[in-house]
């Protein structure tokens, strides 16, 4: 049977890890690799990195990252942030990442989603969607970090992208993001019913409960999260017995 | 001992490399090419592949030679050989990714969409799936039944020989995901992204 997967998240900017686990045995507590490496070994079922460095002359520091998680990590490693072209993509596959996170760009162009696919194989295109509620059942696409309405309906262009070749969703409720309100379970539930690719939720988990309901109610492959695990709140494991009692299967 | 990796620009195979690289230190000397004199001279081979089957195929048949030296290899020859994903894919006759495409035609069978029984199952199968071993393999030595490999594909690999298939996983059906035969070895899953057992199942074909 197939595992619910979670995956957590590192937020790195400029090289460094942003609200970074505040573990005694690290060493450096900026460093991502040796954070990845700790959630590797706690059993992550991934890792992602979101690069949010604002400009683009660090591109090369998240490409050295990538490189030295990559020869540490067996797990697939995933990572986002400014990938826009084609380039970006292939440098990002060529320092070790298994799969890209497409944000923005698939947004202003919707032909990038449609060109990646082809050339990488959907199994690296996961395409990520930042959605907020607009009106009852409705919600939108939210570009820049949630900065930009774009006017597109979330469902509408959740299909868009399955059909442009996306193998992954990751979906992110602007309205939840670090909120710790537990994610936007509708949201999830309306874009999981409407596709056939696998769903990554995100945003707004607090509680071991929270990705419970991601995972059961909104019918989520996968959980993502971040300040849970940064802050050493619950370790990797800890969630995954949680869920496990709660006859989630998972891989312990 | 000579490893192989054979690199036909078939996507992105850096994962295979760093886990080889991991379990061979120092061991083994690790290549990774489509030359062919150093393909012949290798002791063993692995073939990853990434993206569709057709596209594999056409990588794999734009390289000068590379087709019938690895033929010579794994079936002349009878060396060992490793296909990952749609390395192992690529054993078939024949796929049905894209377009009807031919295979290597190294282990008689078809590529097909796996059923997900109308939207029911996901597609692609992605994530860390249970193996169940079917029958002693050379690659799964220590390697407990039920162990988790990490998956993703949306295409299977149905043998005619039932007896080729060393493992199975259960996804909308009993999904082939592991075979041997002889000295042919296959895996759906990705060892080299699946922790620790994935890189024991690298060292088991490494210590072949």
């Amino acid at each position: 049977m197939l595992k619910n997967r979670i995956i957590p998240c590192l937020d790195v900017k400029n090289g460094r890890v942003v609200k970074g686990i505040n573990f005694v045995e690290l060493k450096d507590a900026g460093d991502p690799v040796e954070q990845a490496k700790i959630y590797s070994d706690g059993g992550a079922d991934e890792i992602c990195f979101l690069d949010i460095t604002a400009s683009n002359e660090n591109r090369e520091t998240i490409i050295d990252i990538v490189r030295k998680t990559a020869k540490e990590c067996f797990v697939p490693l995933t990572v986002g942030g400014g990938v826009r072209s084609i380039q970006n993509i292939t440098d990002l596959l060529l320092a070790g990442a298994d799969k890209v996170s497409i944000n923005t760009a698939a947004v202003k162009n919707v032909n990038f989603v449609k060109d990646a696919s082809k050339k990488f194989g959907s199994q690296c295109i996961v395409v990520a969607i930042d959605a907020k509620k607009v009106s009852e059942n409705k919600w939108e696409v939210f570009t820049h970090g949630g900065r930009n309405k774009t006017g597109i309906d979330a469902v509408e262009f959740a299909k868009q992208v399955e059909t442009n070749g996306a193998g992954e969703i990751l979906l992110t409720s602007m309205d939840r993001d670090g909120t710790k309100s537990g994610y936007d379970v509708e949201l999830l539930k309306v874009i999981t019913d409407s596709t056939n690719i696998p769903v990554i939720a995100s945003g707004g988990v607090g509680t071991l409960d929270h990705l419970y309901d991601g995972i059961v109610k909104g019918g989520a492959s996968a959980v993502l999260a971040a300040s849970i695990f940064h802050y050493g709140e619950f370790k990797i494991k800890e969630v995954k017995e949680y869920l496990n009692s709660k006859n989630v299967s998972v891989r312990l | 001992m000579n490893v192989t990796i054979v690199d036909y620009q078939s996507g992105n195979i850096s994962s295979v490399i760093n886990s080889f690289t991991e379990v061979s230190k120092g061991k083994v000397n690790l290549e990774v090419t489509s030359e062919i004199n150093k393909i012949k001279s290798s002791d063993k081979i692995v073939l990853p592949g990434q993206g569709s089957f057709k596209s594999c195929v056409d990588s794999l048949n734009s390289i000068n030679g590379l087709v019938d030296t690895l033929k010579d290899f794994a079936i002349t020859n009878k060396k060992p050989l490793l296909g990952i994903c749609v390395g192992l894919q690529m054993f078939a006759d024949i796929g049905y990714e894209e377009t009807e495409t031919k295979g290597l035609g190294w282990i008689a069978g078809k590529v097909s969409k796996i059923d997900n029984q109308n939207g029911k199952f996901k597609l692609p199968h992605i994530g860390w799936n249970e193996i169940d071993i079917q029958k002693e393999s050379k690659i799964f030595k220590d390697i407990e039944n039920k162990s988790h490999m990490y998956f993703v594909h949306s295409y299977e690999f149905i043998p005619q020989d039932k007896s080729v298939i060393s493992a199975t996983t259960d996804y909308s059906s009993e999904i082939v995901c592991a075979v041997e035969k002889e000295n042919l070895f296959g895996t759906q899953f990705h060892p080299e992204k699946s922790d620790k057992t994935g890189l024991k199942i690298i060292d088991n074909f490494l210590k072949l």
